[in-house]
C-alpha cells in the first residue's frame, strides 16, 4: 500500500432511515475503487465510532430528532471540511418530519399506550435517562449547522452520490446531468 | 455497592442503540439492557395520510429492507380495498421483488456487516475488524459479496422501479410487469449466484462447524421461535399462516390468519427502550417472548420447499437431532440456507411467462381494514391499518421484525455480560463480543423504532444507586 495520506470521509445516519447509506452501497464494484482513494473514518461502515482524524468530507443522512442527532451533527461540523446532507431527511427533515404538525405527546401516546397490541398496564412511557431526549421539532441539517452542500433524492442514486463524492474529492465543480437530479 | 455500565454506539447495525450493565451489590451482572433510542411517531402521524400512499411512505422506516414495508403495507391495502386474491402475475412479480430483497440483504448483513468477525474475529482490532479491511485482504469474497447483493438490487429495480423506495406494488396488485429482456439479463446470472449462494452456505456451515465450543457457549439459550409457514408447513417468506414453536419444537399455535394477530401476541412497553417487547398472549409477558428471523424460520417450517435448501436445512438441522437449533451464531448459518433458498424461488420465478403477464391490477369492496403478515430478512413483519371512507388512514400498528428479536438480543447481551466482565472495567473483549452477539441478530434498529441512525454502543456501568462507575465509548 501507498503511504499517500489519502483524503478520510465521515458518515452518519441521524434520523434517516439507512437508504441514503444503502444506495451508497450502491455504487456496487465501484465501493472496491472508493476505499483506494480514500479512507473512511467514523461511519457505520466500519467500526469506527469516534473521529480519528480531521475529515475533508462529511455524509450526513437524517435530519435531528433528539438532542443527540444534534450534538453528533455538531461534533460532524466541527471535524470535517465540506459537510453534505445527503437526502430528504437531512435536507428537509423529511419523512420523520411529518410528525411536526402533531403534539409528540400524541405520537408517544399512540405507540405506547393505545395501539391493538399494546400491553402496558402501568400506562408508562420510555422516559429512562439513558434515552436521548426527543425535539419537539424534527429539523433538517442546515437548522442546526452550516451546510456546504445539499444532495436531493430520497434517497439519492448510486450515481448521484458517485459523481458528488469524485468531484468533491478532486476539487471540481459538481454537475450533475438531468438524469441525476430528477426524482419521484 | 451495585453498579451500571455503559455500552455506545454499536455500529454495523442498523439504528442507535446503547447498552447498559447493571451489577448488584455483589458486583454480579444482574441484566443488561439494550436501549433503543430513536423514536418516530409513526403510528400517529400516518393517520390523514391516503391509503394509496402507504406503502411508499412506510418504506421509509427502513432503507435496508425496504421492499418488506413496501409489500406488508400493499398487502394490508389489498385487504383494506377488499381484494383477497390478486392476479397471477402481480403475485409473482411482488414475490420476485421479494426474494430479490431478502437475497440482498442476506449477502449484504453476511459479507458487509458480519463477516469481519468470523474472518478476523471477535477481537481483532477495530481498524481491521469492517468491510473494508475484508476487500483489502479477502477481495475474492468481497467482490462477491458485491455482486450478489447487486443482482438482488438489480431484480428489486426491476420489479419495483427503483433500488431503494421504489413504486412497484400498489393496493390491489403491481403497476409493472417484466420484460423478457430484464428477465434474460436475470437468468444469464442466475447460475453464478446459485454457485456464490452455494458457497456462502458452506462457509457458514463450516465456520459454525469448527466454532461449535464457542457458539454452544455463546449467548445461546432455548427460546420460542415464530414465523410463517404455507398450509402444509413449508416455508412461504412472502404469504402464510402464522406458527409458533417452543424450544422444544412442540407447536404453541399454529395455522393463524393475519387478521387474528392481536389475539395472539401483544407487546410489552417498557421504560428504558423505544422497541416493545412483543409476547405470545397464552404465556403471559414473562414466558410469551419468542426470536425471529432465518433462524426460527428454519427451526420451525417442515421443509424449505426448494431442494438445495432443504438439503442444506437437513444438514442444519442434524446438528441437534431435529429439535430446535437455539445456537445465537447458528443464525448465519441458517441465514445463508434463505439466501440459497431465494436463488432457487428467483431461478424457478424467472421461467415462469406469468411474469410477462398484463394484468396487473384487481379491484375489490372497499373494507376499510387489513392486516398484513409478511417474512421481512430479519423476520415476521406485521402491519395493520384502518381507513375510513375518505381514504384517509385512521389507525396504524406495525410490529417489526427487530422489536420480535428485542428480548432474544437483551438476553444475548446479558449472558455475554456474565462471561466477559471483569470487574467494572469496560474491555475490549467486553464490548467486541456484546456487539457480535445483537449483530447476529441482524437488528435493523430504524425500523424496530419506526427511527433510523447508525448504531452507536456505549457501554455504561450503574450501581444499585443508579450512579454511573464507568462508561466508555467504543471507537
Ligand atoms: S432521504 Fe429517504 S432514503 Fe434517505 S434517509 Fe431519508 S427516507 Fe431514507
Amino acid at each position: 500500500m501507498t503511504t499517500a495520506v489519502k483524503p478520510r470521509i465521515a458518515t452518519v445516519s441521524l434520523a434517516g432511515c439507512f437508504g441514503c447509506h444503502m444506495s451508497l452501497l450502491d455504487i456496487d464494484e465501484r465501493l472496491l475503487d472508493l476505499v483506494e482513494i480514500v479512507d473512511f473514518d467514523r461511519s457505520p461502515i466500519d467500526d469506527i465510532k469516534t473521529f480519528t482524524h480531521r475529515c475533508a468530507i462529511g455524509l450526513v443522512e437524517g435530519g435531528c430528532a433528539n438532542d443527540e442527532n444534534v450534538h453528533v451533527l455538531e461534533e460532524f461540523r466541527e471535524n470535517c471540511d465540506i459537510l453534505v446532507s445527503i437526502g430528504e431527511c437531512a435536507r428537509t427533515g423529511g419523512i420523520p418530519a411529518l410528525r411536526n404538525s402533531i403534539p409528540l405527546a400524541e405520537c408517544l401516546d399512540e405507540a405506547y399506550r393505545s395501539g391493538p397490541t399494546v400491553y402496558n398496564p402501568t400506562g408508562t412511557l420510555p422516559t429512562d435517562e439513558e434515552l436521548p431526549l426527543l425535539l419537539n421539532r424534527v429539523v433538517p441539517c442546515h437548522e442546526v449547522v452550516r451546510i456546504d452542500y445539499h444532495v436531493m433524492g430520497c434517497p439519492p442514486s448510486a450515481e448521484t452520490l458517485w459523481q458528488v463524492l469524485t468531484a468533491l474529492l478532486s476539487n471540481e465543480k459538481v454537475q450533475l446531468p438531468y438524469e441525476l437530479i430528477k426524482y419521484d | 455497592m451495585s453498579t451500571k455500565i455503559v455500552i455506545e454506539p454499536v455500529t454495523r447495525v442498523e439504528g442507535h442503540g446503547k447498552v447498559t450493565i447493571h451489577l448488584d451489590d455483589m458486583g454480579n451482572v444482574d441484566e443488561a439492557r439494550f436501549h433503543i433510542v430513536e423514536f418516530r411517531g409513526f403510528e400517529r402521524f400516518i393517520q390523514g395520510r391516503p391509503y394509496w400512499e402507504v406503502p411508499v411512505l412506510v418504506q421509509r422506516l427502513c432503507g435496508i429492507c425496504p421492499v418488506s414495508h413496501h409489500l406488508a403495507a400493499s398487502k394490508a391495502m389489498d385487504a383494506v380495498i377488499g381484494v383477497d386474491t390478486i392476479t397471477p402475475t402481480a403475485e409473482k412479480m411482488r414475490r420476485l421483488m421479494h426474494y430479490g430483497q431478502i437475497y440482498q440483504s442476506h449477502a449484504l448483513h453476511f459479507f458487509h456487516l458480519a463477516s469481519p468477525d468470523l474472518l478476523f474475529g471477535f477481537d481483532a482490532d477495530a481498524s481491521q475488524r469492517n468491510v473494508i479491511a475484508v476487500a483489502q485482504e479477502f477481495p475474492q469474497l468481497a467482490t462477491q459479496g458485491i455482486h450478489m447483493r447487486r443482482w438482488g438490487q438489480q431484480i428489486i429495480e426491476a420489479t419495483a422501479g427503483k433500488r431503494i423506495h421504489g413504486t412497484g406494488s400498489i393496493p390491489g396488485g403491481v403497476n409493472k410487469n417484466l420484460s423478457l429482456e430484464e428477465r434474460d439479463r436475470f437468468l444469464a446470472d442466475l447460475d453464478q449466484q446459485l454457485q456464490w449462494a452455494r458457497e456462502a452456505v458452506a462457509i457458514a456451515r463450516d465456520y459454525t462447524m469448527e466454532h461449535l465450543e464457542t457458539a454452544r457457549g455463546f449467548a445461546a439459550f432455548p427460546s420460542n421461535h415464530v414465523g410463517l409457514v404455507d398450509d402444509e408447513g413449508v416455508l412461504d417468506l412472502y404469504d402464510g399462516r402464522l406458527k409458533a414453536i417452543d424450544p422444544d419444537g412442540e407447536v404453541i399455535f399454529e395455522g393463524m390468519e393475519a387478521h387474528e394477530y392481536s389475539d395472539y401476541l401483544a407487546e410489552e412497553v417498557r421504560p428504558w427502550s423505544y422497541m416493545k417487547f412483543p409476547f405470545i398472549r397464552s404465556l403471559g409477558p414473562r414466558r410469551g417472548w419468542y426470536r425471529v428471523g432465518p433462524l426460527a424460520r428454519v427451526n420451525l417450517c417442515r421443509r424449505m420447499g426448494t431442494p438445495e435448501a432443504d438439503a442444506a436445512r437437513e444438514e442444519f438441522m442434524a446438528l441437534t437431532d431435529g429439535k430446535p437449533n437455539h445456537l445465537t451464531l447458528a443464525y448465519h448459518w441458517a441465514r445463508m440456507i434463505e439466501l440459497l433458498h431465494c436463488a432457487e424461488r428467483i431461478g424457478e420465478l424467472l421461467d415462469d411467462p406469468d411474469l410477462q403477464g398484463d394484468e396487473l391490477t384487481t379491484s375489490g369492496e372497499f373494507r376499510g381494514e387489513g392486516v398484513a403478515i409478511i417474512e421481512a430478512p430479519r423476520g415476521t413483519l406485521f402491519h395493520h391499518y384502518r381507513v375510513d371512507r375518505n381514504d384517509q388512514v385512521t389507525m396504524a400498528n406495525l410490529i417489526v421484525s427487530t422489536t420480535s428479536n428485542n428480548e432474544a438480543m437483551n438476553r444475548a447481551v446479558t449472558d455475554v455480560a456474565e462471561k466477559y466482565l471483569s470487574g467494572q472495567r469496560i474491555t475490549d473483549g467486553l464490548l467486541n463480543h456484546v456487539e457480535v452477539a445483537i449483530r447476529a441478530y441482524d437488528p435493523c434498529l430504524s425500523c424496530a423504532t419506526h427511527a433510523l441512525g447508525q448504531m452507536p454502543l456505549s457501554i455504561e456501568i450503574v450501581g444499585p444507586d443508579g450512579a454511573v462507575l464507568a462508561s466508555r465509548l467504543k471507537g
